[in-house]
Formats: structure tokens, C-alpha cells, sequence
């Protein structure tokens, strides 16, 4: 196992290479630099700020530059567009508060998707049953840019209980209505998975045989039925952490957070190359990280796996 | 001395006797009585650029850089000059030499007294090319001395002509005599900054535990793409009239999310999204509201080599021109209170009354009539149909607009136009490339004279994107700048801009605003949108 976890671990390196050099190509490739303005600045100016930010190099030394920064300094260099800023400060400040938002919705969508899935199917064809099909479809078909504004008009404008989008120093008021709109759509695909593995398991020989034993049913679904039932679930929840993490772009932008989706939709706008690639490298990086986890859960779900 | 120079020191000069007196009662009327907590709290659209005066570039940055640093003029309300760190200047005969007396009082947030030294480090810092600060240009369009070499790299920065002759008397020299200088003056790149703070911290020096600044306010608190939060800096000069004690700047990418929270009561003032104006002002009369701003609407022609032959052809322009019925876009598309344009230059600039042209006397019916007759004349009709390609920028608004545009020429006279929207770096890399037919653009005024308008179709403006080329109004241009009657040289220009239309006017902009009624002396008249919430104050409700 710990080979293997070498082994991926250096396969991650090219992986995320590759990620940079295509990402930074397309960028280039696109009409329009980050110092395109509708005021076209005087060639002195724009000579000036090239040269301040490397601009004025050829492309292959551009890219060598940034990867050398990044491998020697860890330096992913400064911002175009905040002045004032580079992106390591800007990962920093995002980062924190996009993570706070992915990984409550993601512990939010998991037991609660969890248990409405194994309600249901301990309860198979009952009203818990058919409640939990029902929240299930119903979240699944509510992706978080519906769910924002519903919620905004609802807690904010209507009740008045939740502040409208913020974030305050990560006070729990500013977290509910993000958290909900992001996890939402998130639990209800967790839920009908589980309650789709678990009647599945519930099914198979080996909990026929439990029950022939005349094991509690408390005992067959906790000690037997629930390690299978998770398989194909942490298949899934895999991508719903870099999902949740990701996918906060919206709830980011729509709740305005300060989280880290913001700056990087801002920076693909105004050819921040800088934060963008930062900001892919990071994303990059953690979908690696998130998959090898979920292959090294396997191991440990499954005793036919091994690495 | 021109006429321009004496109207606006005249108006200084009273303004500073005006002010001196308003200050001693602050700007609050007898009759208001404030509310207990001082606090307001806006909406901006995006996070800003920079914090840093000499670096800033949007009008979002600009705003704070007003607030937490103070130059050598301000703005009033109406936008004239007042004191600001300046309690008055003198200028010599031929209007190229500046010479600024500063207040001994004004002190940094540290304590420390803001000298002309201070001054002379910031508009050195301005121009420096290792700075690199994309507003360099203003420094080079203030026709400072050398400030164009040391841009280019060719003097050093010590050697531009601006002067400390003592810790409180400021001297800028000049290479052209620009009769507005003062007014230039209230713009952030012109700002003090303090050299030790800056030598300190380096790039770190706008963060809000190492700012030092000299406005009425300081930076408490930045979270980039959520929130700033500036307080009263007790350090400031005129603390004692200031009245808002806390300003809130909350980033809300989106405008109906911005609206909802304005009505749920946490914002105090927020933008009203296109199109909701005549809904909003009849449920909340007197909250929102509308008025002029130094901005305009138009579609350019391209009249390069690379553009279409049709458009060469003046009596095609005309008759587009013509056909555009700017009641409907203002009153039924945008619907936000803005004026109709036939002039390139909005009426709400200061000092120049655009002048009324016969497109505009003209009914809608007689321009459609004319427009169907000029392009008959032409040579289009039905079986020679008009055919173009027109762009704009992506945006709801721009798309209605170009809609409602394209059906009127469609309708009125049969032409087929096919529209296109780009992403807005692409748009303008497309435009700035000439690889277009017609179209979008719009210009806010950097500065309230007429000049900051008609410059962009000087032949060799860099803004002139449809390469529109008039030796004439080139050279009314040019003798408009050292003009003591520029307001006539601009009626002429105005004029050849109506014949000639190398672009159709469509409207001027309004600001449409929802502004909590509690919020008291926003500055409406001000078509710059130049505002210091040391202005500002709350009503108790």
C-alpha cells in the first residue's frame, strides 16, 4: 500500500504539469491580455508594466519562469489585476473560506443523504420510504443557483432571519444559506444511491444467510449490510468533494463569500493569468489528492482489494 | 491668463470662502437631527483594483482612495473645487507654474504632518516606470514637466517638475499651460503618499495594519471580494465636521441580489438593475432615483481600410442615424431616466452647453422619412437590401439595446443586420483591431470638460476605434486646448460630429441608484459621481 501510494504520488507530478502548460497555452491563446483596457494605455505605459511583469518575454520563458518560481520560492507570482496583491495572498484568503463552505456542505450532504438513503431502505415501500425517494428528487433537482435565490428571497426579504450574503468573519448565520444551496442537490444524489446499494445488498445471499442465523436486524445492517452499501457510494463522494469545492463558484459568486470561486471566474474575465492558473493548479492538485484517497477507502471497504 | 483659468479660480476662490464658513456648522442642516449610529453601508459591483493612490484604476478603488486620502483639491457637491490639503494656489501669467499653499494643520493617521514633500514623493512615485502604474498616462496628460521622459525611461524621476520650496508650498511646473490643472488636482493619482510607511512595508504597505493615510478616514478591515471597512481617522484635519463614523463597502457581484438585500435593510445604497427603474421609483418614490451623469452611449463606425465600403458612404450614416428612435430606448429599454443624445457630448458637462442639431428638432417621423429618402438616394432598397454586422460587449442591456436597434433599421428601412455579442476582452481586442462594421462604445468623462469626449475622435486619440479622420476637427482639437472661448471650438465640433456622424449617439447615461432616504447630501449634482462620505451623514428615522 504505501508503494502504491508513492507510485500515484509521482504519477500526480506529470498529471499536474501537463494541467499547467495546456492551461497556460489556452490562456495565451485567447484574445485579450489582462492590460487590454478600454482605454487603450500609451506604448510607454504598457512597455512599463510588461516589463514589470515579465509580460515582454517569450511565452517558453514565461513559462519557465513561472514553474521555477513555483518549484524554488513557491511563488505563483503577483496578481495583473489587484495591484496590490500576489496569488499565494490570494489563495491564502480564499482558500480558507471556499474550504469551510465545500467541507461543511459535503458533511452535510453525506449524513444526511446517508441516512435517508438507509431509511429508506430498511423501511423499503413504507411512507419513510417513499418521503425520502421524494426529498431525495426532489433536492436532486434543486441545483445551488436555484437554491440561492429561493433561499435569499425566503430567509432574507420574507423572514428576515439570515443575513442576505457575506461572510463576517465566518459567524454561523453567514454559513446556513450557502451551506444549504451548496449541499442540497449533492444529498439528494447521495440518498437514492445509498437507498439503490443498500436494497441491492439487503438482496444478496450473504444477509440471507445472516438472517437464516437468526441475527438482529440492528446487527445485519450495521456489521454486515453497510461496508457494501458504501462502495459505490464513496465512488461518488469522491468528485463531490472537489464538486462541492469547485462548484462553490457560484455560491461564491451569488452570496458573495469572499471565497476563492470569485477570483477565479473574476480572473478568467480579466486575463489574470496569474490567479488563474494558481487557482487550477490548486483545484488540480486536489482532485489528485481526493482520488487517491477514495482508492485507498476501497482497500479498507472491500478485503478483495488490495494494492 | 484664459478665461477658463479665471472662471474656475474664481469659482475656487468663492468656494473656499463659501466652505470655510459651511465647515464651522458642518454640512449637516440645523434642522436634521442625526441618527446614533453613524454608519453606511453601499454596494460595489467588484472588488477594487488597488488601494494604493498612485495605482489605482477603477472607479471602485477610486471612491475608498477619496476617503483615506485627501489631495490637493476635493470636490464639493456640485463638483466644483474646495480645499483640500491646498488652502489655496497661485498661478503665474502664461498658467505653467502652480504654486500650492498647504493647511498646517492636515496630519497622516501616524501623526505626522503632511508636508509637500509628501506630495512631490507621490507624483514622483506616479511616473515612475519601476511603480509601473497604468494611470501613468495621467501624469503625461497633466503636461508636468519631463513626466514624458521619465515615463519612457529617459530622465530620472527626481527630475519632474513639481517642487517642495518649503514643507508647506508645493510647485508644479508645466510644459503646457492647462487651464483646468486645479480641477485635475482632485484625482486619486495625485494624491499624497508617505515615504517612510511605503519604504517600510513595500508592496505590503496597503494592507490595513500598515496603512498610513491622510483622508478622513482609515482602513480597518479588507477582505478582497467581500468587504471593506473604513473608519473615522481621528488624525484628520477637519474630524470635528465629519459626521459618518463608519463606511462599509460590501462586494455583490449581482444586482438582484444587491436589490433584495437593499430592501431587506442592509444596504443604504445600491445600483437598480436595467429595466426595474418605473417599477422601483412608483413603490418607493424618493428612494429610487435617477439622475445625469458625464457618460455616453454610441455605436462607432468603422471608417478604416478595413471597414465596409457602405458605411463610406455619408447618406448611409445619416439614415441609420436617423432612424434610431432614442424615445423608445430611453423610455421603453432602458427606462432609467436617461437622455436622449445627438450630441457626442452629454449635456451635463460643465462649461459648454452641446449645441441643439436638426436631428434633433426633427420629429421621429420626418427622421424616419428622411432616413428612407437618403438611403433610396444611396442606392439601397428592395432589391439591393443594406447588410451589416454590428457587435457589442455581452450584457443584458447592451443585447436589448443592439435588439431594438436592429429591428427599428429592419422595420424603417429593410436593413438586415446581424448581431454579435463578445466576451469584453474580446470585444475589445475586436474593435481596438478594427475588425468590425459597427460598433458599441461609451465613455464616462475622467475630468467634467467637454475635452475628455471630443478627444477620442482626434485622428490620433487611441480610443478612436472607427479611425474617423477630420484635419478639421483635428485642429479645432488643438486650438481648443490653449482656447479662451473652448465652448465655441466645441459647438463647431459638435457640429461636424452632427453632419458627418462618424457615430450614432443613442443616450447619456443617468445614475439610477436606490438610496435609503435616511442617507443624507448625496451628492446628485455631481456628474462626475466624485463622493467623500465625509460628506455624508445618517438622519435619525
Amino acid at each position: 500500500m504505501f508503494a502504491y501510494t508513492i507510485k500515484r504520488l509521482l504519477i500526480a507530478v506529470p498529471t499536474i504539469l501537463m494541467l499547467v502548460v495546456a492551461c497556460f497555452f489556452l490562456m495565451h491563446a485567447a484574445p485579450g491580455g489582462p492590460f487590454t483596457s478600454e482605454r487603450p494605455l500609451p506604448p510607454a505605459v504598457l512597455a512599463n508594466i510588461e516589463a514589470r511583469y515579465g509580460l515582454d518575454q517569450p511565452l517558453w520563458k514565461q513559462l519557465w519562469d513561472y514553474l521555477t518560481n513555483i518549484v524554488l520560492y513557491f511563488d505563483f507570482g503577483p496578481s495583473f489585476k489587484f495591484k496590490d496583491r500576489d496569488v499565494n495572498d490570494v489563495i491564502a484568503q480564499g482558500f480558507p473560506i471556499s474550504l469551510t463552505y465545500g467541507f461543511l456542505s459535503f458533511l452535510v450532504a453525506t449524513i444526511v443523504g446517508l441516512s435517508l438513503g438507509i431509511a429508506a431502505a430498511i423501511r423499503h415501500n413504507t411512507w419513510i420510504d417513499y418521503l425520502a425517494v421524494g426529498l431525495g428528487i426532489a433536492a436532486q433537482a434543486l441545483p445551488n443557483f436555484v437554491m440561492g435565490p429561493i433561499l435569499i428571497l425566503v430567509f432574507t426579504l420574507w423572514l428576515g432571519w439570515l443575513p442576505g450574503g457575506g461572510w463576517n468573519g465566518g459567524q454561523w448565520p453567514y454559513l446556513i444559506m450557502p451551506v444549504i444551496a451548496l449541499s442540497t442537490s449533492y444529498m439528494g444524489s447521495i440518498a437514492r444511491l445509498t437507498r439503490s446499494s443498500m436494497l441491492e445488498v439487503l438482496n444478496s445471499n450473504f444477509i440471507r444467510t445472516a438472517r437464516a442465523k437468526g441475527l438482529s436486524d440492528r446487527s445485519i445492517i450495521w456489521r454486515h449490510a453497510l461496508k457494501p452499501t458504501l462502495m459505490p457510494v464513496v465512488t461518488y463522494l469522491g468528485p463531490v468533494f472537489v464538486y462541492v469545492l469547485t462548484g462553490s463558484v457560484f455560491v461564491d459568486i451569488y452570496f458573495s463569500t469572499g471565497g476563492l470561486g470569485q477570483a477565479y471566474v473574476g480572473s478568467a474575465l480579466s486575463r489574470d493569468y496569474a490567479i488563474l492558473l494558481g487557482v487550477t493548479i490548486l483545484y488540480g492538485a486536489l482532485t489528485v489528492a481526493v482520488s487517491l484517497i477514495i482508492d485507498l477507502a476501497y482497500a479498507w471497504l472491500d478485503p478483495k482489494i488490495r494494492y | 491668463m484664459n478665461r477658463t483659468g479665471i472662471t474656475i479660480l474664481a469659482a475656487f476662490v468663492s468656494s473656499w470662502v463659501l466652505s470655510s464658513a459651511a465647515f464651522a456648522q458642518s454640512r449637516v442642516p440645523a434642522d436634521v437631527k442625526l441618527a446614533d449610529d453613524q454608519t453606511f453601508t453601499y454596494r460595489v459591483l467588484d472588488e477594487l483594483s488597488s488601494l494604493d493612490p498612485q495605482v489605482v484604476e477603477d472607479t471602485i478603488g477610486s471612491e475608498l482612495a477619496r476617503d483615506l486620502f485627501e489631495g490637493l483639491m476635493n470636490q464639493d457637491e456640485l463638483g466644483n473645487l474646495e480645499p483640500g490639503v491646498a488652502t489655496k494656489f497661485d498661478v503665474n501669467d502664461d498658467n505653467t507654474v502652480y504654486t500650492f499653499t498647504l493647511r498646517d494643520n492636515a496630519l497622516w493617521s501616524n501623526g505626522d504632518q503632511v508636508t509637500a514633500h509628501d506630495f512631490v514623493y507621490g507624483w514622483q512615485r506616479a511616473t515612475d516606470p519601476e511603480l509601473a502604474s497604468p494611470y501613468q498616462w495621467y501624469m503625461e496628460l497633466m503636461s508636468i514637466k519631463n513626466a514624458a521622459e521619465i515615463i519612457k525611461g529617459e530622465k530620472p524621476k527626481e527630475e519632474l517638475g513639481v517642487k517642495a520650496v518649503d514643507d508647506l508650498t508645493f510647485e508644479v511646473t508645466l510644459t503646457n499651460p492647462i487651464p483646468y490643472f486645479p480641477q485635475m488636482t482632485t484625482h486619486a493619482t495625485t494624491f499624497p503618499t508617505h515615504k517612510g510607511v511605503i519604504e517600510k512595508h513595500g508592496d505590503q504597505w496597503t494592507k490595513p495594519e500598515n496603512m498610513v493615510s491622510n483622508g478622513a478616514y482609515v482602513l480597518t478591515e479588507h477582505l478582497p471580494n467581500e468587504r471593506s471597512v473604513r473608519e473615522r481617522n481621528t488624525k484628520y484635519w477637519n474630524n470635528e465636521n465629519t459626521v459618518l463614523d463608519k463606511v462599509v463597502a460590501l462586494v455583490i457581484n449581482d444586482e438582484n441580489v444587491a436589490l433584495t438585500r437593499f430592501l431587506a435593510g442592509e444596504l443604504d445604497r445600491t445600483d437598480v438593475p436595467a429595466g426595474q427603474f418605473p417599477r422601483l421609483q412608483k413603490e418607493y418614490p424618493g428612494v429610487a432615483i435617477s439622475y445625469p451623469r458625464l457618460c455616453n452611449y454610441y455605436y462607432t463606425f468603422n471608417l478604416s481600410d478595413s471597414g465596409p465600403e457602405v458605411f463610406k458612404d455619408i447618406r448611409v450614416r445619416q439614415a441609420l442615424a436617423l432612424a434610431v428612435d432614442r424615445k423608445i430606448i430611453t423610455q421603453n429599454v432602458m427606462a432609467g431616466g436617461q437622455p436622449e443624445a445627438y450630441t457626442f457630448t452629454p449635456a451635463a458637462v460643465s462649461g459648454f452647453e452641446p449645441p441643439t442639431t436638426e436631428m434633433a428638432q426633427m420629429s421621429q417621423a420626418d427622421r424616419d422619412a428622411r432616413a428612407k429618402a437618403l438611403l433610396a438616394e444611396a442606392g439601397y432598397g428592395d432589391d439591393n437590401k443594406l447588410s451589416f454586422d454590428m457587435i457589442y460587449n455581452t450584457s443584458d442591456a447592451h443585447k436589448k439595446v443592439a435588439v431594438a436597434l436592429s429591428q427599428m433599421w429592419k422595420q424603417k428601412l429593410g436593413a438586415e443586420v446581424n448581431l454579435g455579442n463578445m466576451e469584453w476582452k474580446v470585444f475589445l481586442e475586436t474593435r481596438g483591431n478594427q475588425d468590425f462594421q459597427l460598433a458599441r462604445g461609451a465613455w464616462c468623462g475622467d475630468y467634467n470638460e467637454a475635452s475628455t469626449f471630443l478627444d477620442l475622435l482626434d485622428s490620433e486619440s487611441g480610443y478612436n476605434d472607427g479611425k474617423f479622420n477630420n484635419a478639421e476637427l483635428d485642429s479645432l482639437l488643438e486650438q481648443a486646448k490653449v482656447s479662451n472661448e473652448p465652448a465655441a471650438l466645441y459647438t463647431q465640433i459638435e457640429q461636424i460630429i452632427a453632419a458627418e456622424l462618424p457615430v450614432i449617439p443613442i443616450y447619456h447615461y443617468a445614475g439610477v441608484y436606490m438610496i435609503d432616504s435616511d442617507l443624507g447630501n448625496w451628492p446628485v449634482t455631481n456628474v462626475q459621481q466624485n463622493w467623500y462620505s465625509k460628506n455624508l451623514y445618517k438622519i435619525a428615522e
